[in-house]
């Protein structure tokens, strides 16, 4: 069945010249190459004024590339094409002098400095001069009208690192506002948020838009790209698809996610049989700990749970409920203090004092942040992937580099990870590939329970598929499988049983039969009711 | 033609690795050629050959121990001068007022190094105090107490046992009674011949079970030049008074640190902590024992290399091994270790430290004055890692 591609709600991205007054940017003929590599291809782009538009597409579809011609990261001279911002033809050299037009850049990794304040973060590099050096009268009320302006009641005075990265990336947008934003651009802000959070800045992005602001915004989260956009943009590998109106917020979703990898996804979710054991692969009981700093705190009180094999187990929550925390103290006390109940692992009671232990009772934890606590960037896929397990290819603690070679090519092959070489530095490699290199790091440790934390953070379409194809054939191996995520479809789409978590407790089971979206949420909020009570 | 072609294509980010690869061996050749036509072939006699390494003995053998503390994070130890002189001061002390024997002397040295090494590597691996500090407070310690076991004078070495097991040279009756030092010669061959035997064989072993390696050109080439290198070397060293002894020790050192780095699991976890310390910790290694087992293994070769420093001048003294430390961290950063840790090796830092030792030795032939040579050390240091940061830029590495 061919889609009706002449439906009204299409507007072909191909733009003749300048002719449309209300437009704020217009990007013709973009072409980016670095060294090997064509990241853009005759991109065209129009951002009509007070938008909100969307950029969608996999990783290394050139979104980024984009936004960077655009602020002046990559700076004029580099790239072929023009682009007008207000009808006048750009040429940037730094992003300063994007800057300086309005044209704000806020990067998925926070720009922030953990040990200044607020205010002194928010006019870094722009500071209030007084008479003799800073004017910090003027830098603290300015930063309070700003902070007041995302809905944030926080002193100026405060610390980055003493708040939490929702917060830090709404401090990040009074940034954008103190340097006068026109247009603001978004790369994937919501990667860290959890929903409430995320629910929030999309809000006040909607708000910004009635004031007349235009937004550029990078996401892989289509639910909130359909919620939020007027217009949506698809790239893939370096070119704009096309651009779909989204004023009435029906898009598709099944239509982008079509236009960004090419293909119809019949299910995004691939099926698997389910197989579930009777027996408990792993089972926590009266666990309990502490925060490693403040060791009066309880960051996981009482939490009891099992998992079958064969079974896929989820666990949603706010951020900051406490299932990182639990995963990482149940892998050997990787995390906390004062660590209490019982950990039993194919119904035998162990001691799991160090990843070392865990990992030799079978145990693996996958992290949710592959960068820092998962890969060594700087060294080969076929390092990283016997890390955990270095033994298997020695022999007498030398290091069979041969068979660690092969080792690599075979997981390469079974996770179909896209790489010219395992000798490459994982450093190289897209998201998607580095989650991939990072499970088979895991998966070579032959453990029987995964426990995995967010699994598909910041990672395309098709390789979130191919991630959920993997773990469905560990399940079907027998192994036990826990899947901590922030995407409440996902958990949906991939768990057999979902546990709730708020505030370090459990507040909820339900089986995925009668889970959904709003039963997960409802348990969490009534949860905090009555913590109130 | 059994070899891919893949690896040959001409990538620029591949051409730039490889040039990178061998761009401090190419500089050493460079700078060994210029000193030799400086000097007018001086450089080139078989004395000046055979000294060449045998007054570099302590940094060669030190730049080991210091490329594991560097892997672990960039972390240096300043220490190990002192720890040099401390030791040596020992020794001194030892067989000249107490009439110990040689071998129990180094078994005793070898100790006290060992429970130096034990002593910093708990307070930076166990306690993390942090490096630089720990061991710039080992610096002034040891100095200190090697200046009081010396009383403050210079003491002479008598002991020829002692003597003998550092600074002889290899002689085999019959073969090496004339000019020349044949049995020498004969190393030489044997080890190039052996370094061809095994390339065959780890090659036939590989196309054995369907490995992919480096094109037979590049492996074979690799191994004439070295080859011949060291039947070069090991001519001059015939000439001259033959094989020295302390450069089997130095041999025996570089090889087994460079077997640790680069084939045995140990070795790998200085490479993973300096990679990433979190992800290390999360996949089961213990990094406070990586951080324990850098400092113990770079005071026990200070302490071995006091021993050598002692015998090779035969006397110590309150101020003997001063700076030493400086150029075995020179030597890791010229030879291409990460200031960031993470990465580096035996075979590169080895070159950095020949390097720093040619240029030395061609200025004091040439009879430049002592203090330039600091000014051109310093120099190589800077264009050496800024080399290395600058092309890490363009390969895409951060």
């Amino acid at each position: 069945m061919s889609t009706t591609i002449a439906s009204s709600n299409i507007i072909k991205v191909k733009q003749e010249g300048v002719n449309l007054a209300d437009s704020i940017l217009v990007m013709e003929n973009i072409t980016k190459l670095f060294p090997g590599v064509r990241a853009l291809d005759d991109v065209n782009l129009s951002v009509e004024r007070g938008e909100i538009h969307a950029l969608v597409g996999e990783n290394g579809a050139g979104k980024s590339t984009l936004m960077n011609v655009l602020s002046g990261t990559h700076p004029y001279g580099s790239y072929e094409g023009k682009f007008m911002y207000n009808g006048k033809e750009c040429k940037f050299h730094n992003v300063r002098e994007s800057e300086k037009l309005g044209i704000v850049i806020i990067h998925q990794e926070l720009a922030l400095i953990p040990e200044l304040s607020i205010g002194e973060n928010m006019f870094l590099g722009n500071e209030r001069r007084g008479l003799f050096g800073i004017n910090w009268n003027e830098t603290y009320s300015q930063a309070a009208k700003h902070l007041s302006n995302v809905g944030l009641k926080d002193s100026p005075l405060t610390l980055i690192k003493d708040i939490g990265t929702g917060k830090q990336q709404l401090v990040e947008i009074a940034k954008a506002l103190s340097k006068n934003v026109k247009l603001l651009i978004l790369d994937e802000p919501t990667s860290s948020l959890n929903e409430e959070d995320s629910r929030m800045l999309l809000d006040m992005l909607i708000e910004f838009k009635k004031q007349g602001m235009t937004s550029i915004l990078i996401s892989h989260k289509i639910s909130e790209v359909a919620y939020v956009a007027d217009k949506i943009t698809i790239m893939r590998d370096g070119a704009t698809i096309e651009t779909l109106d989204n004023s009435d917020h029906q898009v598709d979703e099944d239509r982008i996610i079509k236009g960004m990898v090419g293909r119809e996804l019949t299910d995004r979710y691939p099926a698997r049989e389910h197989n579930i054991s009777e027996e408990n692969g792993l089972e926590v009981q009266n666990w309990t700990v502490h925060h490693p700093v403040y060791t009066e705190k309880r960051v996981v009180n009482n939490v009891s749970f099992h998992v079958r094999k064969g079974e896929i187990v989820g666990f949603s929550g706010l951020q900051g409920a406490g299932r990182t925390e639990l995963a990482m103290s149940v892998f050997g006390k990787s995390y906390g203090a004062n660590i209490s109940g019982t950990v039993i692992v194919n119904g035998n009671p162990v001691k799991l004092s160090t990843a070392r232990d865990a990992i030799e009772n079978g145990i693996a934890y996958v992290t949710e942040d592959r960068k820092d606590n998962g890969l060594v960037l700087g060294d080969s896929i076929a390092k990283n992937n016997t890390m955990a397990r270095l033994e298997k290819v020695c022999s007498y603690g030398i290091i069979d580099i041969n068979r660690e070679n092969q080792v690599a090519e075979e997981y390469k092959d079974k996770l179909s990870t896209k790489t010219p070489s395992v000798q490459q530095n994982v450093g190289n490699l897209s998201g998607g590939n580095q989650q991939k290199v990072l499970l088979s790091k895991w998966m070579f440790a032959d453990p029987e329970i995964l426990l995995l934390d967010e699994p598909t953070r910041g990672i395309d379409v098709g390789a979130k598929y191919e991630i959920y194809s993997i773990m469905n054939k560990l399940v079907e191996e027998g192994k036990s499988v826990v899947m901590i995520s922030s995407e409440l479809p996902e958990l949906l789409g991939m768990c057999d049983r979902i546990y709730v978590m708020n505030e370090g407790e459990i507040v909820a089971e339900l089986k995925a039969e009668e889970a959904t979206q709003e039963k997960i949420m409802g348990a969490i909020l009534r949860s905090d009711k009555s913590h109130i009570a | 033609m059994n070899n891919t072609l893949d690896s040959k294509r001409l990538n620029p980010a591949v051409f730039l690795k490889n040039a990178k690869k061998y761009t401090m061996t190419i500089a050493l050749v460079v700078v060994f050629i210029f000193f030799a036509i400086l000097t007018g072939g001086r450089l080139l006699y078989p004395q000046n050959i055979s000294n060449l390494l045998l007054q570099n003995a302590y940094v060669l053998v030190m730049a080991c121990g210091m490329l594991l503390c560097i892997l672990t994070g960039g972390n240096v130890d300043l220490s190990i001068g002192s720890t040099l002189c401390l030791i040596g001061a020992i020794s001194a002390q030892l067989m000249s007022k107490s009439d110990w024997g040689a071998i129990p002397t180094i078994i005793f040295c070898l100790v006290i190094a060992v429970l130096i090494g034990i002593w910093q590597g708990f307070w930076i691996g166990y306690v993390h105090i942090p490096p630089f500090i720990c061991t710039l407070a080992g610096m002034f310690l040891f100095r200190g107490l090697a200046r009081v076991i010396l009383d403050s004078k210079t003491v002479n070495i008598a002991n020829d046992d002692f003597l003998n097991i550092f600074t002889t040279y290899v002689k085999t009756p019959g073969l090496d009674d004339g000019d020349i030092k044949w049995s020498a010669l004969i190393i030489g061959i044997l080890v190039a011949v052996g370094f061809l035997v095994y390339t065959i064989f780890s090659r036939a072993n590989k196309v054995k079970k369907g490995y992919s390696m480096s094109s037979n050109l590049v492996a074979y080439s690799q191994v004439a030049v070295i080859g011949a290198l060291v039947i070069a070397y090991c001519w001059q060293l015939a000439n001259y008074k033959g094989l020295p002894v302390m450069l089997l020790w130095i041999l025996l050192v570089v090889c087994i640190y460079a077997f640790i780095t680069s084939k045995t699991a140990f070795g790998r976890y200085f490479y993973a902590v300096g990679g990433n310390e979190k992800a290390t910790k999360l996949s089961g290694i213990d990094t406070r024992k990586v951080y324990f087992a850098a400092y113990c293994s770079m005071s026990l070769l200070a302490g071995f290399s006091g021993l050598l420093v002692a015998a090779r001048i035969g006397s110590v003294n309150g101020d003997t091994g001063t700076s030493y430390e400086m150029d075995a961290i020179g030597s890791c950063f010229i030879g291409g270790a990460s200031a960031y840790g993470g990465s580096g090796t035996i075979p590169g830092v080895m070159i950095g430290a020949i390097l720093l030792g040619v240029i030395n030795q061609g200025m004091s032939i040439y009879g430049l004055d002592n203090n330039w040579q600091y000014v051109v050390k310093g120099a190589v240091l800077l264009i050496a890692v800024i080399f290395d940061v600058v092309s890490n830029r363009k390969t895409g590495k951060s």
